[in-house]
This record gives structure tokens, C-alpha cells and sequence, in this order.
């Protein structure tokens, strides 16, 4: 069961929603239903199911929709159509009560602007969702205190907001929503505020926290870099409307439509795409049996000069070069072991191809590419990796 | 030919209506306020002036330092020197009732208007109404429901007085940062939490910026109030005006002065105390 499954849910911010859905459903634009009508798509007919544990990046340019979605979740925002489940449970039909067990049991919440309580001291802030559940107080400051030093703010406790950075008060918005170890935060533009080293440095502290915590993460932005870092699944929404949902993979190999595209121009593809989307079969490869003049003739029909060996088991035992293979011939030995080169770059397919650039500066041997017990899966070309960069590759999988 | 509108008559048939068959009420609005007046007077009184003074430098000093405490020092001495000690803590007595009636009522409805649109738009035009009207207007009715004296004075102050609680309330309150409420909501905060743990703090500075007004406006009408018989520095005021006595003037109206400039400092030094650094 989906953790969160929306459902063919709107948000039409006005007083004639029905309206505004007949107009939607006839292929109206939502610029053309605000003119006509007044009335504003916030969201429109949006599906998706999160997944327990697992980081569900929304993303879209300002004004999309995607702050709205995330309100939808936890009901700050009422959805005019459609039903949001969360476990399994339609949260468009609980009464105020309900909700606000929902709220302060299940869900927890990051914001844009951090939205700390200016007066309140850093560790109250912390424990301020145990606060609501009237948790003791010395037990809520501990939880709170403990919260802040997961997050690294140790010994700030009784500063007031105020008196902290940016980077520090959002961490104190994290650290606030962790303390009530909710199964799900959502996290509306949490990083987007901060600078771009604090913000890099927060991404990587989230996905520390994620591999130990395993909560299941709503995270909204605007920025494709971030979407790419940290989803496991990325929405793409437009004008209320998600466009695409796939793996930060799928939308960059194949975006749905130019939207998208234009979306992805800038993303630092090599941090993006992983070795197994660039590699391919090696033309040709010899045998760690062969004798030397089976592997020229291999060789020399291939038109390569210097060519993998493997064994078996198809584990790559190194390389052979075509001069050294010539002179065994002329020796007339038996085995090429005396010639193989074992200094072989090597990289697991789901390597980022930011990380195979190095090896392919030292050498003008292809990557290989092999799986967890060393059979080759594919080799990766120097060429390839220029390729990829450039976005003019087969990288769509064929 | 344009009817003509009997709007006066009206008015005072109202009035009539309302002392006729709502006298347990003013009865009992009488003996609250008489009796927290005249008890609050006493207490100032009572003790032998130096000793009342000696306490104010004692709250100045905490609240501001030495240079105020030095004023109240200075501007309390000159009081008592002129002989206006009695009428001063008269006056101080009935601007400090009025003022907690005031906000005890202004302050709530604040809230209201800020939580309820209805509420909001309702208050709104008579607080407009409230602050247009010649303040003379306010004696009327309260010497039609209260007769002459303290209480009718107190009363007129305090509705005088009352419209920038229920303001600076409102505002203080609709001006929380929105994000801020919605993380408390999105945390299952219930309203009354929001209220009184998020909102309300948020709000102080701006709610005790309005009852500084408050007191301001109510010390204003105190004067005034002397009309109807309330005693104090507005009584000693009318004298001096119906007297054309200029001496008497000068000193009831230099009391009036440091007392304002007293209740100002204090009451902003109490407004900006417990904020937390920004
Ligand atoms: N309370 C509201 N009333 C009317 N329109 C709104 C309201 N909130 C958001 N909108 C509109 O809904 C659309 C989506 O807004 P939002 O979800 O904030 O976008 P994003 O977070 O992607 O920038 C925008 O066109 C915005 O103007
Ligand atoms: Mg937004």
C-alpha cells in the first residue's frame, strides 16, 4: 500500500468551482478559466502515490501549483475534488479532531521561510509539536534538545531564532519537525531561502538523516539540481497539472514534453545520468585461453588495438594490446597471461558518470562497467562521456 | 418637502427605555466602578505623599533609570508643591480604572474582530463612529444612565478610550506572520492553542502600543469628565476656566502634563519589556 495516494484531486481557488471544472474537463487553459471566470486553478486533477520511505520530489517553475499540492496533503489547504489518502485512510473526510491527530501524529512540516515562533527559544521551537501533543515539559526539552543535536545545533538551545542564520533556523524548522518523529515530512521549498553552499550542505544533511530515519519525504522545489539529488521519484507539475513522474533518470532520458526539456537544459547531467545509461557492448573480446595469434586474428577483424580479456564467468581478467600479441605470435607461445594489463578502470553501473571522468583522463582504456561480483555488464568510452555531456547520446536507453 | 426625521426624540426615548427597565445594571456598573475608584484613590492617598513619590522613583528606576527617576522625582515634587497631590492621584485613580475597563473589553473584542469577519465588520464602523464623535457627546448619555460624579466620568473614559484597544488588537493579531500560523496548524495546534501559545504573544507589543493609546486618551478625557463632576484634575481644570482663574489654570494643567508624560514613559517602558531579540 502507497503511503500517500492522491487521487484526481483540484484546488480551484474561487466561489464557482464547479464552473471552472467544466471548463477544465472541455480543455480550457488555466490563464483562459481565470480571465473568463475569476476563479484560479491551484491544481489541477493531480494522481500520485508516494511510496513509505522514499524522497518524492515536486517540482515546477514559481506559481505551478506546488505549494498548493503539498497543503493538500495535510489539509491546510482544502481540496475542492478528489480524495487523499494517507495509510489508506480518505483524510477528505475527517472531522477537525481527526485531522489534528493526523497532524501532529503523523505529518510534520519544513517551510520556505522557516515560519519559526520568533518568541520562543530555539529548543521550544524544537519541541513545539510535543508541545500540542502536551507532552511533559522536561521530557519535551530533552526530545527537543536531542532533536537539535541530530541536526547539529548543539548548545543553541536557548537562543532565541532570531540571533541564528539561515542555514541554522532552517535547521531548527527540521529539527522542530523531527522531534515528533512523524512518519511523513513534507518539506515546502525548504531549502530554497538558504545560500547555495548552505543549501548543498542541508541536501546532504537530509539525505544523511533519510538513510538513517527512513521517513517518507514530500519535498518541493524549483530548482532541477535539487529534484535530481534528492528524489527518488520526481513530479514535474505546469499550471496546476503534473506533466510527468518518473525517477530523475526517466525525466532527463525522456521528458514528457518541452516543458520539461526546458526544464532539464541546465541540470549537471553528469551527476545525473549513471554509467549503465552510457554504456555498451564491447566490439570484441578475447578469451583469457586464447592463444595469441586467435586473439590478433579477433582483434584484427574488429580493428581494435588494445582489446579486454575475460574469463569465463565474463569477469574481466585486463587488456591486451595488438603489438604485444604480434610478437607472441612470432614467438609462437602458447598463453597471452604474460602480456595482459590487470590496470583496468572499473566502475558499478549505477556510478554517476561525473565520477568515471577522472579514470578516463589517465587512460585510453574504456571503463568497464561490472556488476557486484565482477561480471562485465559493459564498457563506457571515453568518447561516450563527452557525449553524454552534450545531451547528443543514446542515452534513452536503446 | 424632506420629512423631517425625529432622530432626537428618538435617541432620549431610547435612553429613557434603557434606565427604565436596565436599572439593575447601571446599579450595578455604580457601585463597580464607585467602588474601585474611590478604594484605588484611597490607596494613593493614604500614605503621606513623599512615601507614594518614593514608590513611583522606585518604579521608574526599574523600568527606564535614572534619568526618568529623576523626573518623576522632580515632576511629582512640583505637583504636591502646588497643591495638586490630591487631585492628581484623583485623576491618576480614575485614568487606571477606566483604562483596565477598557482593555478588558477592547482587548476580547479585539480578538473576535480579528478571528470573524463578521465580527470584524461590524465593530469596524463603530469604532469609526466611536472616534468622530465630539467627545462632549460621551457626557451625555453617561449622566443620563449615572447621574453626576465619578462614575459617569469613568464611564465616558472608557468608552472614550476604548476604540484603539479593539484596533491595535485586531491589527496586532491579523499581522502574525501567516507562515507562522500555518505552522502551528500544520503541527495540529487546536484555535485556543493558536490563540493564546502563537498569536496573542506575537501580538503584545502591538496590543500594549494600544493601551498606551488608551491611557493616553483616557487621561485626555479625564479632564474633560471633570465636567460631569468626577473630581480631580479636570474638576480643578473647570473651576480654573469657569473662574477665569489663570493661576489655577497653570497648575492644574501642568499636573495634567506630568502625569501624561509619567503614564507614557511607564506604560511604553512596560510594552517594550520581555521582547525577545529580533
Ligand atoms: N489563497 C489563494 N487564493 C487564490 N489563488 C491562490 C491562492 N493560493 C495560491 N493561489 C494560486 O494558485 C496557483 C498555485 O500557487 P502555489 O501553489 O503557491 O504555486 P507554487 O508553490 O508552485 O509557486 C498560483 O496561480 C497562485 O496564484
Ligand atoms: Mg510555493
Amino acid at each position: 500500500m502507497s503511503k500517500i495516494r492522491v487521487d484526481g484531486v483540484y484546488k480551484i481557488f474561487g466561489d464557482d468551482p464547479d464552473t471552472a471544472l467544466k471548463m477544465l474537463k472541455e480543455g480550457a487553459s488555466k490563464a483562459e478559466i481565470q480571465e473568463k471566470t475569476g476563479q484560479v486553478v491551484g491544481v489541477n486533477n493531480a494522481s500520485f502515490n508516494v511510496e513509505e520511505g522514499e524522497i518524492f520530489v515536486i517540482m515546477g517553475l514559481s506559481g505551478s501549483g506546488k505549494s498548493t499540492v503539498v497543503r493538500l496533503l495535510n489539509r491546510l489547504i482544502e481540496p475542492t475534488y478528489g480524495t487523499v489518502e494517507i495509510d489508506g485512510e480518505d483524510i477528505t473526510k475527517m472531522n477537525p479532531e481527526q485531522l489534528r491527530a493526523l497532524r501532529s501524529r503523523k505529518m510534520s512540516m519544513v517551510f520556505q521561510r522557516f515560519a519559526l515562533f520568533p518568541h520562543r527559544t530555539v529548543v521550544e521551537n524544537a519541541s513545539y509539536g510535543l508541545e500540542v501533543h502536551r507532552v511533559p515539559e522536561a521530557e519535551r526539552i530533552e526530545r527537543g534538545s536531542e532533536s537539535l543535536k541530530r541536526v547539529g545545533l548543539e548548545g543553541w538551545d536557548n537562543n532565541y531564532p532570531g540571533e541564528l542564520s539561515g542555514g541554522m533556523q532552517q535547521r531548527v524548522g527540521l529539527a522542530r519537525a523531527l522531534a515528533v518523529d512523524s512518519d511523513i515530512m513534507l518539506m515546502d521549498e525548504a531549502f530554497s531561502a538558504l545560500d547555495p553552499l548552505i543549501r548543498r550542505e542541508m541536501q546532504d544533511q537530509l539525505l544523511g538523516l533519510q538513510s538513517e530515519l527512513k521517513k517518507t519525504i514530500v519535498f518541493i522545489t524549483h530548482d532541477l539540481n535539487e529534484a535530481m539529488k534528492l528524489g527518488d521519484h520526481i513530479a514535474v507539475m505546469r499550471d496546476g497539472a503534473i506533466v510527468q513522474i518518473g525517477t530523475a533518470e526517466d525525466i532527463l532520458t525522456n521528458p514528457a514534453d518541452d516543458y520539461v526539456a526546458s526544464f532539464i537544459e541546465d541540470v549537471d547531467r553528469t551527476r545525473v545520468i549513471i554509467a549503465s545509461s552510457v554504456m555498451r557492448n564491447p566490439r570484441e573480446t578475447v578469451g583469457a585461453a586464447d592463444g595469441p595469434t586467435v586473439a590478433l586474428r579477433k582483434m584484427k577483424d574488429a580493428q581494435l588495438s588494445e582489446c579486454l580479456v575475460l574469463d569465463r564467468d565474463r569477469k574481466v581478467v585486463g587488456v591486451v594490446r595488438d603489438d604485444d600479441l604480434a610478437r607472441l605470435s612470432r614467438e609462437r607461445a602458447e598463453s597471452i597471461e604474460s602480456v595482459i594489463n590487470t590496470d583496468v578502470p572499473r566502475s558499478a553501473p549505477d556510478a554517476p558518470i561525473a565520477d568515471l571522468y577522472a579514470a578516463a583522463a589517465e587512460t585510453t582504456i574504456p571503463i568497464v562497467i561490472e556488476n557486484e561480483d565482477g561480471r562485465m555488464l559493459g564498457i563506457v568510452p571515453r568518447v561516450s562521456l563527452l557525449a553524454a555531456l552534450s545531451g547528443e547520446d543514446g542515452t534513452n536507453g536503446s | 418637502m424632506v420629512p423631517e426625521i425625529p432622530l432626537g426624540r428618538w435617541v432620549a426615548d431610547l435612553v429613557d427605555f434603557l434606565r427604565d427597565n436596565l436599572a439593575f445594571l447601571f446599579d450595578a456598573i455604580t457601585w463597580t466602578i464607585s467602588g474601585l475608584v474611590s478604594g484605588l484613590q484611597w490607596a494613593f492617598n493614604f500614605p503621606p505623599s513623599l512615601v507614594t513619590i518614593a514608590l513611583f522613583i522606585l518604579l521608574a528606576f526599574w523600568l527606564r533609570g535614572a534619568p526618568f527617576a529623576l523626573y518623576t522625582l522632580l515632576a511629582f515634587l512640583l505637583i504636591d508643591s502646588v497643591g495638586m497631590w490630591q487631585a492628581t492621584m484623583d485623576t491618576l485613580a480614575l485614568v487606571l480604572i477606566a483604562t483596565l475597563f477598557a482593555v478588558a473589553i477592547g482587548v476580547p473584542v479585539g480578538i473576535l474582530a480579528a478571528r470573524n469577519a463578521l465580527v470584524h465588520a461590524i465593530v469596524r464602523p463603530i469604532l469609526d463612529f466611536m472616534q468622530t464623535l465630539p467627545v462632549f457627546i460621551y457626557l451625555l448619555p453617561a449622566i443620563m444612565f449615572f447621574g453626576i460624579g465619578t462614575v459617569p466620568g469613568a464611564v465616558a473614559t472608557l468608552v472614550f478610550a476604548m476604540p484603539p484597544a479593539v484596533r491595535l488588537t485586531n491589527l496586532g493579531i491579523r499581522q502574525v506572520d501567516a507562515e507562522v500560523v500555518e505552522a502551528a496548524h500544520a503541527f495540529g495546534a487546536t484555535p485556543n492553542q493558536i490563540l493564546f501559545r502563537v498569536q496573542f504573544p506575537l501580538a503584545l507589543p502591538t496590543i500594549m502600543a494600544g493601551i498606551n493609546q488608551v491611557i493616553m486618551l483616557a487621561l485626555s478625557m479625564v479632564v474633560i469628565a471633570g465636567m460631569a463632576g468626577a473630581g480631580g484634575l479636570g474638576s480643578q481644570v473647570v473651576r480654573s476656566v469657569s473662574t477665569v482663574n489663570i493661576g489655577l489654570g497653570a497648575e492644574s494643567g501642568i499636573s495634567v502634563v506630568i502625569l501624561a508624560i509619567f503614564l507614557d514613559r511607564v506604560s511604553e517602558a512596560l510594552s517594550t519589556r520581555g521582547q525577545p531579540p529580533a
